[in-house]
């Protein structure tokens, strides 16, 4: 299991790393590797040249500034699990990035690799889509910001050009008495989400003024669960919401194979709505208490 | 045929500069380029932890990081872990002591994992849930990591931490 | 000899001699052999899982700079005395054997079958000259169902056999019949055992080195050196002494490594030819594709019972999908079928065996080596009969259990050997009581409604087992002390983690009173000992460890008797220990094993004093004879989340007994790990194929391994009923722990959701499938 042969560069700013992307054939941008790696070696992938966003300062770290986080995207999973202040202003960002792989695949994967990979089992962009996280991207032209329901073009596919590369992430920090959960099923804890559920909840008095539903493992891309924020939104969240709101989810039409077929996803996808909703609406009391 | 790249890599406190083909991933480079044979690889595409070193410090699956990606890093390995002398270390000892290999194949994946659990680990005590947490990213087909979580937990009371 | 040194060491879990090498990463496993000018393979694989091979275009692969080589079936076989591997294990049931030819050519029967092999530089190259193949097929019909292969109307899975029905046997005795027509009660089920692969963390590799002298050596990750080497010699027209097989530090073996797969004569083949040293290590994504596995066992049993409870009879069919070739014989569900007796009195019992070709990889042992199916089979048909007549699990258990005052208890099946099974020692319902006992089971009720009305689902379960261990003819073990004092042990057992080191050397020097680190010992080479089995049927420390124990005690005899002439002292007087031969209570009065040794190694001209036989040295073949049974008993307790169908295992006891220990610590790992095993068979594993043959789980993160946040922490309690069939009263470890888990978990999910009436009858239990049995039964109107 060895990759096909190809070269390797390692530019030193965005500008010289586009130039490359744009010159070379068949050239891929390689993040933190914990991805596109096992897949070349498996020659299901297999670039000409690798293009080593790695030794570019400033595509690392959280900075914060009043009202946002600005994530580098070549930030690993193991800083944002670590980050304080991810803990802190945008905990559901916090609570998708543990159930990401082990430590070992943490310390190398970057949260810009696992948004640009897109696997429909992975945890961060479905916490990106309930985060309404915006890309900013860079290509020949300069850059481009987008929100994350522009991000997504098909299975392993996201819209951005050959020739762009994500740089960094904003996301909105999470208000105090918001509140959040992210919930996954799978069969050992490390594993990729079968289904992933992220919710972000805020509440006027006892109504939900603003809620935000995403699912994971049902479609190539999360999917927001427009008709449930709907419903659940200017009503009390009681049994009967969470019901409705499970029910959509587990209407949702679903891909699935011989392990965990569409019927068995769409149920999950029930379970971790209501189960999600009743977290985050705990949370939304922990909060407002505290 | 893709160039051959120079790279200057730091392994066990030892310098090594190699020409490599960019395909060459860390554990090839270990095993075959230096002739450190005691990382192994199992599967190759960074799922059972056999090929697990440290790369500054942090665990990573050398089998999913190039060679010339760690150009100019520091690489430790299970080589470098006992003392000179071949008197093992802590994690070693207590590998030994509570049965925590059989045919010793994963064995220095989980000798590097628990290293950096320990310099994590900031002196205080580990959860048997904890530790199972930590190591489930190396696969044992042998032991049923009885053993193995056994003797992270003994070697991660604030006790035994400073310990080399 | 009044006072036996060897009690010292016995039952001791000391600490393996292994270990210090290994935690150092001094270990050397196949692909650490390093050798001048050594190149390395990679095999053309079969893409699809049947067809006719129309051509095979090697140029471009051939033209590729750094291809030294490149051999298909054409190339080869002039290298090769015989068209097929022989492989067959005689038995009556085989209607047709299915050797495997070394490189495919005409048919190809499975995805992952070798086609050929390029041989270059680096494996990088080679791998690219493999890309560079051109093969051109005509399709066939595939054959993946056991029980449909069987039908007369299936397409063939191989066109040079007359039908896919590989193997008949029926498996009978007592009268059946009668004992159905007179049953107070019946119970039906009908089965889908799927069983994963192997799975150690080392896959298979071999290298071949041919020197200036055409002595072949042969490293290979193997569990059989000496069946390796017989099959090269046969295979290619050499003769013994050129051939040497070692089998290195190797990496886990489960069963796997000890069946021959083409590529152990392929690469040996081509290192003769280009008489250069060749090396394969198999990649994951071969390993998954390439070697030999588990897969479905498909029961349709029926079991009678009398009106209290008591077994009267079982009867039923077994569909085994044997893969597309017989490298292994019988032996898998041949074990499947008469572990289903179990600890339990069956007085009748009438199973047709059917083993069918599939287009998939051959179907060989694993760990359990399908003893784990036929225990899970007669451990659902004792529950399903305990809800049919309204007993408890352990009631009907303990009113069928073979009692201590009946042993040994003799089943009227003849084995492999030509012996009549006969289960040698064990106290079966003293067995089950303990583990009741240490598990809290009776208190469990207390704890599972408490957790029902907080909404949890907690269930509990039982299972009973017996294995036979130790499996013959015979294996080989000698030992020399040198006149150094050292002391020397090989043996053909070989090892691959079991600590058959250890073991051998605990066993050596206790009988000489000595450190187990003194003893050298050398296994797993055909050079060390002529004769030699190797490792399967939990067998090694019932074979070897009698053989190096019998050997060690003549030594010591002989030493004795040496030094009573060297000091002018009486034997029975004389007492070794720490390498010495003292008179007991005055130790200064004392000659070292070393001056014996000189004294019996001779000098020019001299006779040997004390008219002895030179040399201190003895070899003994041990011959086990018949099975020697361990048994073991199970409690698993269970948490089902019915609104996922997710299961945790939240307690795990097992009371074992594989007779007297020699080192309790590693017949612990030996239990544990079998234990984690079954767990992966039960929950997690499942090689999958789609319906054109194509393997559908072929890493790491589709197929799912056990990882240490899955698995519960495991009590292990022994008991020791030592076997009268060999002289340190041991029985093997290595698998049992394999054999009760399956049956035991799902036990355990079934009593926690008892209101539903759940039925489980596929393995793996997975999450979709339990969650789907959960929601039929809720569609039926019980709530959970």
């Amino acid at each position: 299991m060895k990759p096909v042969p190809f070269d390797y560069h390692v530019p030193t700013s965005v500008a010289d790393a586009v130039e490359l992307l744009r010159t070379l054939p068949n050239a891929r941008a390689l993040a933190g590797g914990q991805s596109l790696i096992p897949m070349m070696n498996l020659r299901a992938a297999a670039p000409s040249h690798l293009i080593d966003l790695g030794k570019i300062p400033d595509l690392c770290g959280v900075h914060e500034t009043a009202s946002n986080l600005r994530i580098g995207a070549m930030t690993t999973q193991r800083s944002l699990e670590r980050s304080a202040v991810v803990r802190r202003h945008c905990p559901l960002l916090g609570e998708a990035v543990d159930h990401v792989g082990h430590q070992q695949t943490r310390n190398r994967g970057t949260i810009g690799g696992s948004l640009c990979h897109l696997d429909p089992g992975a945890e961060l962009p479905v916490a990106a889509a309930a985060l309404e996280m915006t890309f900013t991207v860079t290509g020949p032209g300069g850059s481009r910001t987008m929100s994350f329901d522009e991000f997504p073009a098909g299975y392993l596919t996201t819209t951005l050009e050959p020739d762009e590369i994500l740089t960094h992430i904003d996301v909105r920090k999470t208000l105090p008495h918001e509140g959040y959960a992210f919930l996954e099923f799978n069969q050992r804890p490390a594993d990729f989400a079968i289904v992933s559920v992220a919710v972000l909840l805020t509440l006027d008095g006892e109504q939900v003024s603003q809620v935000r539903v995403v699912l994971g493992g049902i479609d190539y891309a999360p999917i927001r669960l427009l008709e449930a924020e709907a419903t659940l939104t200017g009503n009390r969240l009681d049994d009967k919401a969470f019901e409705a709101a499970a029910a959509i989810a587990a209407a949702h039409p679903c891909e699935g194979d011989e392990v965990s077929p569409p019927e068995f996803r769409q149920h999950l996808a029930g379970v971790l709505v209501r189960r999600a909703l009743r977290k985050a609406l705990e949370r939304t009391k922990v909060s407002v208490n505290a | 045929m893709p160039e051959l790249y120079p790279v200057k890599i730091h392994v066990n406190g030892t310098t090594y500069e190699r020409r490599v083909e960019p395909r060459m991933h860390l554990a090839d480079f270990l095993r075959h380029e230096i002739d450190l044979t005691g990382t192994h690889i199992g599967c190759e595409h960074g799922v059972c932890g056999a090929c697990t070193v440290l790369v500054d410090g942090a665990s990573v699956r050398s089998c999913l990081m190039l060679a010339v990606q760690t150009d100019g890093r520091s690489v430790d390995t299970v080589e470098g872990v006992a003392a000179a002398d071949g008197t093992l270390n802590p994690v070693q000892a207590a590998l030994s002591k509570h049965h925590g290999l059989q045919c010793g194949f994963c064995t220095p994946g989980i000798i590097m994992t628990i290293t950096e659990m320990r310099k994590e680990s900031g002196g205080r005590q580990w959860t048997e849930d904890e530790v199972r947490a930590a190591l489930s990213g190396n696969l044992c087909r042998c032991t049923g990591y009885q053993g193995m979580v056994d003797a992270a937990l003994e070697v991660l009371t604030p006790l035994n931490l400073g310990r080399d | 000899m009044t006072d036996n040194p060897f009690q010292s060491w016995m039952s001791k879990s000391v600490p393996r001699v292994e270990d210090d090498r290994l935690l150092q990463g001094r270990g050397k496993f196949l692909d650490d052999i390093r050798l001048d000018r050594l190149l390395m393979a990679a095999f053309v694989r079969s893409p699809v899982a049947h067809a006719i091979l129309k051509k095979i275009n090697l140029d471009a692969a051939r033209a590729l700079p750094g291809v030294r080589a490149v051999f298909s079936y054409n190339d080869l076989r002039p290298l090769l005395s015989l068209d097929r591997i022989p492989l067959a294990l005689p038995s009556g049931a085989i209607r047709f054997d299915v050797d495997p030819p070394a490189l495919a050519h005409e048919e190809i029967c499975y995805v992952g079958e070798p086609i050929a092999v390029v041989i270059a530089e680096t494996r990088a190259i080679a791998e690219d000259a493999v890309a560079l193949v051109e093969l051109e097929f005509d399709p066939l019909p595939v054959v993946m169902d056991p029980r449909d292969g069987v039908d007369k109307d299936a397409p063939k899975a191989r066109l040079d056999c007359p039908d896919n029905l590989v193997a008949r046997h029926v498996l009978k005795y007592g009268n059946g019949e009668a004992a159905f027509a007179a049953a107070a009660h019946r119970v039906k089920d009908c089965f889908r055992l799927n069983k994963g692969g192997g799975h150690s963390m080392e896959p298979r590799g071999i290298v071949a080195r041919v020197d200036d002298d055409d002595l072949l050596t042969v490293w290979d990750s193997t569990q059989m050196p000496h069946r390796a080497k017989a099959i090269l010699v046969n295979a290619l027209g050499l003769s013994e002494e050129k051939v040497r097989v070692i089998a290195p530090d190797v990496g886990g073996g489960f069963g796997p490594k000890a069946v021959f797969h083409p590529e152990e004569l392929v690469i040996p083949a081509v290192a003769l030819k280009l008489r250069t040293p060749v090396k394969w290590a198999e990649d994951r994504f071969e390993s998954f594709t390439a070697t030999v596995q588990e897969r479905v066992q498909i029961w349709d049993m029926e079991a009678a019972f009398d009106a209290e409870g008591k077994l009267l009879a079982i009867r039923g069919q077994l569909f085994h999908d044997h893969g597309a070739a017989t490298p292994y014989g019988v032996a898998l569900p041949y074990n499947a079928a008469t572990n289903l007796i179990g600890p339990y009195a069956l007085p009748a019992y009438d199973l047709e065996i059917l083993m069918c070709l599939t287009n998939m990889v051959p179907a060989c042992p694993t760990r359990g080596a399908g003893r784990p199916q036929g225990t899970f089979v007669m451990e659902r048909l004792l529950d399903r009969a305990a809800d049919e007549l309204g007993l408890a699990r352990e009631e009907i258990r303990q009113r069928n259990l073979i009692p201590l005052e009946q042993m040994p208890y003799t089943i009227p099946v003849i084995m492999r050997d030509g012996s009549t099974m006969t289960y040698d020692s064990g106290d079966y319902p003293e067995c089950q009581r303990r583990v009741l006992e240490a598990a809290g089971w009776s208190e469990f009720d207390k704890r599972r409604d408490a957790a029902r009305r907080d909404g949890r689902f907690l269930g509990i379960g039982l299972s009973n087992y017996v294995e036979g261990t130790g499996r013959g003819p015979f294996e080989s073990a000698s030992i020399r002390v040198g006149p150094s004092g050292k002391i020397m042990v090989s043996s053909g057992a070989t090892a691959q983690g079991q600590g058959v080191k250890s073991m051998l050397a605990q066993i050596s020097a206790g009988v000489l009173g000595m450190n187990p680190k003194d003893v050298h010992v050398v296994d797993g080479d055909t050079n060390a000992t002529v004769l030699g089995l190797g490792a399967f049927a939990s067998r090694q420390a019932v074979t070897a460890g009698n053989a190096i124990y019998l050997a060690t005690r003549r030594v010591a005899e002989k030493a004795r008797a040496m030094a009573a002439h060297m000091l002018e002292a009486s034997a029975d007087d004389l007492e070794i220990a720490d390498g010495n031969i003292f008179v007991k209570g005055v130790p200064q009065l004392k000659v070292t094993l070393g001056d014996v040794s000189k004294a019996l190694s001779g000098m020019p001209g001299y006779a040997i004093p004390g008219g002895m036989e030179p040399g201190l040295e003895a070899a003994v073949d041990f011959q086990p004879g018949p099975l020697t049974y361990t048994n073991g008993s199970h409690v698993a307790e269970v948490e089902v989340d019915p609104d996922t169908g997710a299961v945790k295992i939240t307690r795990y006891v097992v009371v074992h007994d594989c007779g007297r220990m020699i080192n309790p610590m590693m017949v612990e790992g030996q239990v544990l790990g079998g234990v984690v095993h079954g767990i992966g068979a039960t929950l997690l594993e499942w090689m999958r194929y789609d319906d054109q043959g194509q393997p559908a789980t072929v890493t790491y993160a589709d197929y799912l391994l056990p990882t240490c946040d899955v698995v519960p922490r495991i009590e292990i309690h022994h008991m020791e009923s030592p076997t009268p069939l060999n002289p340190l009263g041991v029985k093997g470890a290595a698998e049992s722990g394999t054999i009760g888990a399956p049956a035991v978990i799902v036990s355990a999910i079934e009593d926690a959701l008892r209101p539903l009436k759940i039925r489980i009858r596929d393995l793996p239990v997975t999450p979709a499938r339990l969650r789907a049995l959960i929601a039929a039964a809720q569609g039926k109107g019980a709530a959970p």
